[in-house]
């Protein structure tokens, strides 16, 4: 670097902090705070009828030892851990072969995922609700061919909100994949196959095993964006399906119990934070073993 | 794997991601107020709702003014802590760099619900502003990657050329900095647009009632009662994303925003 570049000593700090003011101020307003707001009112007390007052209690996490908020949890962690292996093991050897294609082919395939990536839940989870319906759904393509008599239904239901959020989830993970598998060795297929492997054997035997630190990371980052889904659980599934965020937002709104939806959502919170943690501590071992 | 495999492989993957965009475009086009596919009859009659009916071009104003000034918001704030990362290498700049990335990392509705006290407890909740601020600080993330991006492609012999003919840092930034980190700016800001178009749960709970967004009015369609208008914003979301994606393409490298690493060009 040059002198001048990246120069330290008094000047150059006061000038960065300087440059750092006003996106502390934003930062500190308005994503510190109300964390620190969600953290203390979680300790509320919850005056019955829908208010709530300063206070340091733990009804509201000694509630989250109830039944109905356990099963929740095992509910919804299931969910994303079943979504999280679908939406990897389908996204992996699409992302692959995506990222051996020369560039100029892949910018019309990451513009599509792109795309369906930004689309809104709740378009995801109209279409779907559309597509397994009984009027307009894929069950009229049988009927069509005289395989079925009368169109049915596959939604609400538990299989469709699976299906829902592993579309949901799908993009997502070609994103959290496309870095770590274009920076492959493409030599790594090339000695493989030299050395008498078939392709899909290549892909089973070399590509998986090298890419086991970038699926674990993938597996982890789906499984909380997962956790985070809210409208596709309430379109495409029944209420028995409803995952903790509808729950949280459903305590917060419909039953004014706000200090009891904080200290859910920071369980929540931690749940996620263990994962990324267990994330940056795979990453960090792969980077010290070569 | 078999090149054959691997295209009936991509075929079908295309073909699942699509046929949701193809109903919903079906079913926009029905002649009648019905949920059918394939349509029965052709008219475009939903479109123009779209863009008359006084409920559903509130909706569509609403986003849009919040997706261009989240989107803004979220460059400003991005811009700084990307540039004092890179000049100055400081742990401080770090810091404001992770806290930028983690409302995006985390479940959105641990921050729809931070944002829904946050706003109650200040008085602002419902408001417009409380949806771009609360837009604007989620979506930070976005920026801040891409245009950290930008400044690590700046090759240093520039800056020390404009510094040695006696350019301040000031000149410098603006001369030669800016223009580089420019393009990424914009997809960041590309990013952070359509995301904030399309986000439903944080808008929803800090200004839900009061301030209808295109997601939330298509929710709400979706549960008291069927129109085919929500089925023509959606073909409407999809054309938008497409464009603005296609331009970033077009004008940007988007592999190498999306972090593909090594410059294989052919």
């Amino acid at each position: 670097m040059s002198s001048i570049d990246r120069m330290p000593g008094r000047t150059g700090h006061r000038r960065a902090l300087l440059v750092l003011a006003y996106p502390s101020v934003m930062l500190g307003i308005f994503l510190v705070l109300p964390f620190c707001i969600l953290v203390a009112l979680s300790f509320y007390y919850r005056v019955p009828g829908g208010t709530y007052e300063p206070a340091f209690v733990l009804d509201n996490f000694a509630n989250l030892a109830k039944a109905f908020f356990v099963n929740n949890t095992v509910h919804t962690l299931s969910v994303a851990g079943i979504v999280a292996v679908l939406a990897v093991a389908l996204a992996f050897p699409f992302t692959y072969r995506l990222t051996r294609l020369p560039r100029r082919k892949q910018i019309p395939w990451l513009i599509f995922v792109l795309v369906v990536l930004a689309l809104s839940e709740v378009i995801i989870g109209f279409s779907w609700s559309v597509l397994l319906s009984r009027t307009a759904g894929v069950s009229n393509i049988p009927v069509w061919l005289g395989l079925m008599d009368r169109p049915m239904s596959f939604t609400p239901s538990g299989t469709a909100m699976l299906l829902g959020l592993t579309y949901l989830a799908f993009p997502y993970t070609v994103l959290v994949l496309y870095p770590p598998l274009s920076r492959l060795d493409p030599s790594l297929a090339e000695a493989a196959r030299t050395m008498g492997a078939s392709p899909v054997r290549a892909f089973f035997t070399m590509i998986v095993p090298v890419s086991r630190p970038a699926i674990l990371a993938a597996l982890i980052m789906v499984f909380v964006f997962t956790l985070g889904a809210f409208v596709i659980p309430q379109v495409l599934g029944r209420p028995q399906h409803w995952t903790l965020a509808v729950h949280i937002t459903d305590q917060a709104l419909a039953r004014a119990n706000v200090p009891m939806a904080a200290a859910m959502s920071l369980a929540l919170l931690a749940a996620s934070l263990l994962l990324i943690a267990v994330t940056v501590a795979i990453g960090k071992s792969r980077r010290a073993v070569p | 794997m078999n090149r054959a495999l691997s295209r009936l492989y991509f075929g079908l993957i295309a073909a699942v991601l699509l046929a949701p965009l193809i109903v919903v475009a079906g079913v926009s086009l029905n002649e009648r107020k019905r949920l059918l596919f394939p349509p029965q009859g052709f008219s475009l009659q939903w479109y123009g709702e779209l863009f008359q009916d006084a409920s559903w071009q509130n909706a569509v104003t609403n986003s849009l003014s919040i997706a261009a000034l989240a989107a803004l918001a979220a460059c400003s704030i991005a811009l700084p802590i990307a540039y004092a990362l890179w000049r100055y290498r400081l742990f401080y700049a770090r810091l404001l760099y992770g806290f930028g990335i983690a409302p995006f990392i985390l479940p959105p509705v641990i921050t729809a619900l931070g944002y829904l006290i946050f706003w109650t407890q200040t008085g602002f909740y419902g408001q417009f502003w409380a949806v771009v601020v609360s837009h604007g600080i989620f979506l930070v993330t976005l920026p801040l990657i891409t245009i950290s991006l930008g400044f690590e492609t700046i090759d240093p012999a520039y800056t020390e050329a404009a510094a040695t003919m006696g350019a301040d840092e000031r000149t410098v930034f603006r001369t030669v900095i800016l223009p580089m980190v420019l393009p990424y700016i914009v997809s960041g800001y590309a990013f952070a647009f359509v995301i904030s178009l399309n986000e439903y749960i944080i808008a929803y709970m800090v200004a839900g009632f009061t301030v209808e967004t295109l997601p939330i009015k298509v929710f709400n369609a979706l549960r008291y009662g069927y129109t085919p208008v929500m089925a023509a914003v959606s073909v409407v979301f999809i054309g938008v994303s497409f464009a603005i994606f296609g331009l970033v393409a077009k004008f940007g490298d988007l592999p190498k925003l999306l972090g593909a690493w090594s410059p294989r060009e052919e």
